[in-house]
């Protein structure tokens, strides 16, 4: 199962595999705990397995950029701050911080008596070493970005660490979550990625590495010098099972504690009674979204109208239980409902073919051909969209919607291409009609580098061409300001700006659907998922399944 | 005999630089290259992040510098670092993932010939039989059946309903607490569906040429004068006929040895075990070159080996060959 809530996993914001990260508001669906007559209090020993899609390709989270191996690091790493429960930035290596008042400083103190896994203590040389090998060309990090915006760094004593910023840069602090290396093991190491560490780590983090068998499983024991206690669960075993079925076979006969299930899994595998007493089921909202996009210089799309008429003729409700059997709701915009940056009074677009009709026909789409396809100025009204090939999902929502347009006269067709392929040859060129694509929404708001009109060079990710000088004006402000207050009013703007001009058309935001095992007490489904507490989940003594000689 | 070996090794290394440079350009020319997987689509990865890792990892340069670089490590057999984050020697990675593939390969492939040979002989001795017919259904049921579909209804009844057997990977959690006996007990029950799997899967191909082999020496001239000696059926078939119709099986034999190290990625993947197919496509998604070169490498050159052998083998079973 993938943790990105306890740490900065969500750093990249991958499309590809936005379905399977998740973490949000949510809820379990099951009574509260099964054995009533087990006293439950919480007790340290027993261990978890839990079933992972991919290998980990390496520990060092700055060199690493897949969600395996982020979720690897975050048991045994800390960044000097952390997201909480309701996706708020806390401390972690860092007590607190103060940001100077033209905010262009950020002050961070450092907690004191942490100490490295091996026993050195934690310092703030060790933020000023980590800090200098993310801007190091011989790191081969792709999270390098954040930290050259970095004017002058410097450690005045041993607890204390400053940041200085040419200008006030808002995401910045978000990026002090990078993991923290351990100096005097590593500056022997000119390039972190070939050190000894990248295979067999030693941080500050809830858990010691034991072990990683590649493409088998990896091995973690409780860290009894945990700055912030021991775990209660003595060891995690992380064990690599490549097929989403064979994975779901061994939950069933206990190979496996948790996983993270499929719609399908969800909806109609596990209502069984047996299944719902040995396991608990959650569902909240993921941190991720599925939307079409235009590529908004192509002559049908420029016009507004016709993009909002192909909002209303998209049935996001067929979609949702068609794709997701249900589990999920409508997206409004780029912002995962519930959090702090979320506008929910938008402009909507509910299903209402009449009206694209008239939208369309307003824009001049009034004849039609023989097929009933729209036409005008001798131009049928078809396009291709495009999707990746392997993802179910995407496909499923391109069919619905292709039978969605149809019904107000536009022919859609749909082509799937390899995702390699995709990336390079087609949203790289700007050679497509409109692509139904995904992003997982990082817990940050800024998306700049997503809608603001100079990013659309090559490889820039305004791939769509999006362009509204009143929201290049609002990213800028959003980003250059640390007062929540300002950010919220630029970015609740943004939302209604991007609603009314339907770059995307918003599809929908799918649920997380991660279960875990009975016998672990102790979670607390939040706005973050459930593994922002998991050093606190438990077993109860007399329910404990193995026993772990440390 | 010896001259000619010595000429087919000789002729290897061209045919080998050749197959390396067409599988160089080939994966090169593949879209994505090896920081796709990290800054694609990734908001924090600007042009300079490109940049930076493309120089880190000699992507800049031009591609004959690149494929020079290789050849000339190749040439003093090292393999190079994987472009993977954790950068350890392809060599290594490689290493690591061949003991698990070599055991279910060789296994299956020894129950295929131990299975299949006499599948083949007896349904061609009693051609158009009950068994025939039964056995000809049976083989092709394997070969046609999706390995991953009766996979899973094995692992639903053995490993779910049942709960004989494990459902998947190569060794239980505490495989490492395990005594000697424990150990081997605890490996075997784990490749147990894999090895029967991957053996009846493919039965059909050898039982079917096997029977074809012997259908064809059952006619020819030294059979019937064998016969004709009064010989008993069992000598006849065996030591007459059966020794004629195996010697194709070398050629097999020969031509199977770089399937020893190379896994299916499907049944990897279903059975969640860690060997050189799943790390094979691991390496092709995520376009890890030197992995990618290094892996093909070691397959052109089993291959290559497998032919000679198969050669010298067949040369040294059949007189005829061996003197023409």
């Amino acid at each position: 199962m993938r943790r990105p809530s306890r740490r900065f996993a969500a750093l990249p914001a991958l499309a590809l595999f936005a379905v399977l990260a998740g973490c949000g508001g949510g809820k379990k669906e099951a009574p509260p705990d099964n054995a009533a007559s087990v006293p439950d209090v919480p007790a340290y020993g027993d261990m978890i397995v839990e079933g992972s899609i991919g290998d980990i390709s390496g520990f060092l989270s700055a060199v690493t950029s897949d969600s395996a191996s982020h979720a690897a690091a975050g048991y045994v790493f800390n960044g000097l701050v952390r997201y909480d429960k309701d996706l708020k930035l806390e401390g972690a290596l860092a007590e607190s911080w103060t940001i100077s008042p033209d905010g262009k400083k950020i002050t961070f103190h450092l907690r004191r008596n942490v100490k490295w896994q091996d026993g050195a203590p934690f310092t703030s040389s060790d933020v000023m070493f980590t800090y200098r090998r993310m801007i190091d060309p011989n790191t081969p990090t792709a999270y390098g970005d954040a930290f050259k915006q970095v004017k002058r760094a410097s450690a005045p004593d041993p607890f204390t660490f400053v940041a200085e910023y040419a200008r006030p840069f808002a995401p910045a602090l978000e990026s002090w979550g990078m993991d923290i290396l351990p100096k005097h093991l590593l500056e022997k190491y000119p390039d972190i990625s070939k050190s000894p560490l990248n295979k067999k780590p030693v941080g500050t983090g809830p858990y010691r590495f034991v072990e990683w068998r590649a493409g088998e499983k990896v091995v973690f024991d409780a860290n009894p010098d945990y700055f912030e206690g021991k775990p209660y669960i003595a060891r995690v075993i992380t064990r690599i099972i490549p097929d989403q079925a064979t994975m779901f076979l061994e939950l069933k006969s206990g190979g496996v504690d948790t996983m993270d299930l499929t719609p399908p899994q969800y909806a109609r595998q596990t209502e069984t009674a047996e299944f719902k007493k040995s396991f608990n089921r959650y569902k909240y909202t993921a941190s991720a979204f599925t939307y079409l996009g235009f590529r908004l210089s192509h002559p049908f799309f420029r016009d507004k109208r016709v993009r909002q008429a192909i909002a209303y003729a998209s049935d996001k409700k067929a979609l949702i239980d068609g794709v997701l059997l249900g589990l999920g709701q409508e997206a409004t915009g780029p912002y995962k409902p519930g959090t702090w940056a979320y506008n929910p009074n938008v402009r909507k677009y509910p299903h209402d073919p009449a009206r694209a009709k008239a939208l369309l026909a307003e824009a001049g789409w009034k004849e039609k051909d023989k097929d009933g396809v729209l036409r005008k100025d001798g131009r049928t009204f078809e396009f291709t969209v495009l999707t990746n090939a392997g993802n179910e999902a995407r496909a499923k929502t391109a069919a619905i919607l292709q039978q969605n347009l149809a019904e107000v006269g536009i022919r859609m067709r749909i082509r799937t291409v390899e995702w390699a392929a995709f990336i390079n040859q087609f949203i790289d060129k700007r050679d497509f009609d409109a692509v139904i694509l995904g992003w997982s929404i990082s817990p940050d708001p800024d998306q700049y580098v997503i809608w603001h009109s100079s990013m659309t060079g090559p490889k820039e990710l305004n791939f769509v061409g999006f362009a509204n000088p009143e929201v290049d004006k609002l990213l800028e402000e959003g980003r250059s300001t640390f007062d929540t207050e300002k950010r919220k009013k630029a970015y609740f703007r943004i939302q209604e700006i991007l609603a009314e001009e339907q770059p995307y058309v918003f599809l929908f935001v799918p649920d997380a659907l991660p279960v875990v095992q009975s016998r672990f007490h102790g979670i607390r489904p939040a706005l973050a998922g459930i593994s922002y507490n998991f050093n606190k989940w438990y077993v109860p003594k007399a329910l404990q399944k193995h026993r772990i000689e440390p | 005999m010896l001259r000619y070996i010595v000429r087919r090794l000789v002729w290897a290394v061209p045919v080998l630089v050749g197959i390396s440079l067409i599988s160089f350009l080939m994966i090169h020319m593949a879209p994505g290259g090896p920081i796709s997987v990290g800054t694609d689509l990734n908001p924090k990865a600007t042009a300079e992040t490109r940049a930076r890792l493309e120089a880190y990892y000699g992507l800049d340069r031009p591609l004959y510098v690149q494929y020079g670089r290789w050849i000339s490590r190749m040439a003093r057999l090292d393999f190079g670092d994987s472009f993977s984050p954790d950068g350890r020697p392809v060599a290594e990675k490689i290493r690591e993932r061949i003991p698990i593939t070599l055991t279910i390969n060789v296994l299956s492939m020894g129950l295929i010939f131990l299975v299949a040979i006499p599948i083949g002989i007896y349904s061609a001795v009693y051609k158009g039989s009950l068994f025939d017919r039964i056995s000809t259904v049976f083989v092709f049921t394997g070969f046609s059946i999706p390995t991953f579909w009766l996979a899973l209804l094995l692992m639903i009844l053995f490993g779910v309903k049942l709960g004989w057997l494990p459902i998947s990977g190569i060794g239980s959690l505490e495989y490492h607490s395990l005594s000697l006996t424990g150990k081997i007990a605890d490996r075997a029950r784990h490749l147990l569906l894999p090895v029967l799997l991957a053996g009846f899967t493919g039965l059909a191909g050898m039982s079917r040429y096997m029977r074809s082999n012997m259908l064809e020496v059952i006619r020819q001239d030294y059979i019937a004068s064998a016969r004709a000696k009064g010989l008993p059926e069992r000598t006849v078939v065996f030591r007459h006929a059966m020794r004629n119709a195996l010697l194709p099986v070398i050629t097999i034999l020969g031509l199977s040895v770089p399937d020893l190290l190379g896994g299916s990625v499907i049944f990897e993947t279903i059975f969640a075990i860690p060997g050189m197919g799943q790390l094979f496509y691991q390496g092709v998604m995520s376009r890890d070159y030197p992995l990618i070169m290094g892996i093909l490498t070691i397959g052109a050159f089993l291959t290559l080996i497998g032919n000679l052998l198969a050669d010298v083998g067949y040369a040294l079973a059949d007189p005829r060959i061996r003197q023409g």
